[in-house]
């Protein structure tokens, strides 16, 4: 059955910058808002935009993705025709490799999108927050007859030399593409979420593959080739919150910005709602004893401590007189009494025994973020040991 | 339990809820911040591994169909069994109904067609978690016809266990008579019974030939033919069976062991996904001995509460001793309390609303204050 848009999300991401958090799971498995995985926002861009086939494609430790997405059916993606598909690597007649680089993961798949005959294909990644209506997108796409149209966004200058940086002309469209530059033209950042005319991207693809020299990269090889044979690349302007997590601080930064009184990222909105897979849990109890303020606490929490400026993800219990702060406790945490957690990301299943203090509480904000990866047990004593040991680092 | 199927019986006329159940079924009740009432039936069944489950429904039943859908969220949408929602089946023009047996001789063929032998029966106003396994084995132990599940009722107050039926057992554990007053023991009995598929179907086919339409005097009128056994429920168990009782039922949910038992020992409850993003405190919200789902933005005071899913607490309101249903919105400066919202209440600045903690009232859905 045709679809006018297949979107590919690049979910293969293995996230080295984020430490233990990423030891069992890739990239966009990663736990994020109280409630979501960051593939999460992808997923649900596309269930609001109403694209309902997707193709993820995984690589890195797929195993927590793969149980993770299933069928699809907590994003509206459990469909008859199209829904969502795991595209891994595999072996065929010939010979099978890992997928090489972005554009040679889409490369791999071209049966995939055939098989639906589409328009247009979107690619974009399971690596960033946002919420976008990629129907406005293609919208402009078709409007401007594009061959590719790039979403970019305004990033702070200062900031602009970290990302793929696009010159376009005042009708939007691309000029040039620089990818780190060391002196930016413009703020204009690509947000590595592209539209593709399915025909025009297949040649490029099989023009890419055959050239040995290629890194296969959609910002490093397909796009500057594009621009360099003249064809016609848009600039999709995106205004509202993104953010690449791909880092501790970024993931952590992230979590807090969700905390400001009224947050960039509207998680409340009906028309962008971000769907996740429920855990089933209870509403959250708080004790006549607890204290919560700026903070996003999920069901399923049994709190008689203190938390501020946190982030509580399912199923997380703060015993009495503990203090946590500036921090992000993952799914199923148990936090004992009189423990102080100050700044400090809790992988999920991890038993933060009585006393227990964790995190570099003299350095106040300005302190390095602590992280415990999945499952870690911390004592009174093991905790003050680790804490001394981050502190000589 | 793969020979086992489930029926939630709606089928009671009493109406005990007044005001919440006006424009609902008793079973589609909000409680406990995010669930209805058949969701702990439901949920017990299924996670005792009974696959497929009727809903014998009643009336008003918009509200309880669109929060059952297709069965998903308990696992019940499923090829073989899964769930069964079916609306009394009454003759027009001639039909009129008098008892919930009629909605089980019109649904005969819901167990005649089905390949497994045991049935188990339970109401949905009687909230508890509970997993049919042991009940179960024991009825296959015991040889019993019928065993009917109670709770021991010590510990509750009369007001707590109006309307509700008693069981007399000997010491063999067979039940010798039931009433509908409290015996000495107090023995509840929680309106839900295992049968034998066969036995059932023979049950309904003479009740009906007797003209008998009630299912709780079907069961009576076989105390001396048949043995009937009971068996002891040790967990927590809500009555639910006025405004009154609703209120403290929920209330009871603020300790953190009542919590604990009834959301999940043995099991999880499950029910219709809303994805509500985590809750939001900001800067100024002091809460206190309170339930909360998600999705609320709490600005405000909030004590001694149970608030339902997508609540909104803005600056300065100050809500004490109180239930909100889901998508209320309580302004800036508004005092609410000892009372219950239906869902939807919308209270504007600066308004007072207070009731009496004994007998809450309730703000009927949608209001705007």
């Amino acid at each position: 059955m045709k679809k006018q848009v297949v979107a590919m999300l690049l979910a293969g991401g293995e996230g080295k910058r984020l430490g233990v958090l990423t030891q069992k799971l890739a990239k966009p498995a990663v736990h994020y808002g109280g409630k979501y995985r960051i593939i999460d926002f992808a997923l649900s861009n596309c269930c609001n935009s109403g694209i309902d086939t997707v193709g993820v494609l995984t690589q890195y430790q797929p195993l927590v993705l793969n149980s993770y997405i299933g069928i699809g059916s907590s994003w509206d993606l459990d469909r008859k025709n199209g829904g969502v598909t795991l595209l891994p690597p595999f072996v065929q007649q010939g010979g099978g490799e890992w997928y090489k680089g972005t554009a040679n993961a889409i490369y791999q798949n071209i049966n995939f999108i055939d098989g639906h005959d589409p328009d247009y294909v979107l690619v974009i990644s399971g690596d960033h927050i946002y919420q976008m209506d990629y129907s406005q997108m293609i919208a402009t796409h078709k409007r401007n007859g594009a061959d590719a149209t790039i979403a970019v966004i305004e990033v702070p200058w200062e900031e602009a030399s970290r990302f793929g940086i696009m010159n376009v002309d005042d009708r939007g469209r691309i000029l040039d593409f620089a990818e780190k530059p060391a002196e930016p033209k413009t703020n204009l950042a690509s947000m590595g979420i592209y539209i593709f005319t399915w025909e025009v991207l297949k040649a490029y693809l099989v023009a890419d593959e055959g050239n040995p020299d290629s890194s296969n990269d959609f910002g490093k090889d397909i796009i500057p080739a594009m621009l360099r044979e003249e064809r016609i690349l848009q600039s999709y302007r995106f205004r509202g919150y993104w953010k690449d997590v791909g880092t501790i601080d970024s993931l952590w930064e992230s979590n807090m910005d969700l905390l400001a009184d009224l947050p960039e990222l509207n998680l409340h909105a009906q028309d962008s709602r971000i769907y996740s897979v429920n855990p089933n849990q209870p509403p959250q109890y708080v004790a006549d004893s607890a204290r919560i303020n700026r903070s996003l606490i999920n069901e399923g929490c049994l709190v008689f401590g203190e938390v501020d400026h946190s982030v509580l993800f399912y199923g997380v219990h703060v015993g009495r007189n503990a203090v946590v702060r500036d921090s992000i406790i993952m799914p199923n945490v148990r936090i004992g009494e009189n423990v102080t957690i100050h700044k400090a990301i809790i992988g999920g299943n991890s038993v933060i025994e009585d006393g227990a203090v964790i995190g570099d509480i003299e350095a106040g904000p300005s302190a390095e973020i602590v992280v415990y990866g999945e499952g870690s047990c911390l004592t009174a004593d093991v905790s003050t040991q680790v804490a001394t040991a981050s502190e000589e680092k | 339990m793969r020979n086992v199927i489930g029926v939630i019986n709606l089928g009671s006329t009493r109406t005990l809820l007044n005001e919440l159940t006006r424009n609902r079924s008793i079973a589609s009740v909000p409680f406990g911040g995010r669930y209805r009432f058949i969701d702990f039936a439901l949920s017990n069944m299924v996670n005792t591994g009974i696959q497929k489950v009727a809903v014998f429904t009643l009336n008003k039943s918009r509200s309880l169909m669109d929060h059952l859908g297709s069965g998903k969220e308990w696992d019940l949408d499923r090829k073989q069994g899964g769930l069964f929602i079916l609306p009394p089946a009454i003759s027009y023009p001639y039909g009129e109904y008098r008892g919930d047996l009629q909605n089980f001789y019109g649904h005969i063929d819901y167990f005649n067609r089905s390949k497994e032998s045991y049935v188990i029966v339970s109401s949905s106003h009687m909230i508890c978690n509970l997993n049919y396994q042991e009940a179960f084995e024991r009825h296959l132990a015991t040889g019993a016809d019928i065993t009917l599940l109670y709770k021991d009722a010590k510990g509750m107050t009369d007001d707590d266990i109006a309307s509700c039926e008693f069981l007399g057992i000997d010491e063999t554990g067979r039940v010798r008579k039931m009433q509908d007053r409290p015996t000495d023991e107090r023995l509840l009995y929680m309106e839900t019974f295992i049968i034998s598929k066969k036995l059932l179907v023979d049950l309904i086919e003479k009740s009906f030939r007797q003209e008998e339409v009630s299912s709780l005097n079907m069961i009576k009128n076989s105390l001396l033919t048949l043995n009937i056994v009971a068996y002891e429920h040790r967990g927590h168990l809500s009555v639910v069976n006025s405004i009154e009782s609703y209120y403290k039922h929920s209330m009871n949910l603020l300790n953190p062991d009542v919590w604990r038992n009834l959301f999940f020992e043995p099991g999880l409850v499950y029910t219709k996904i809303k994805d509500e993003p985590p809750t939001k405190y900001v800067v100024d919200a002091q809460v206190r001995n309170s339930l909360i789902a998600n999705g609320c933005v709490i600005e405000g005071t909030v004590e001694n509460c149970i608030l339902f899913r997508g609540v909104k607490v803005r600056k300065g309101a100050v809500i004490r001793d109180s239930i909100i249903m889901q998508d209320c919105e309580i302004d800036e400066g508004s005092f609410i309390e000892g009372v219950i919202f239906d869902k939807e209440v919308m209270i504007s600045k600066d308004k007072r609303i207070t009731g009496d903690k004994n007998a809450p009232s309730v703000i009927t859905k949608r209001s705007i204050v």
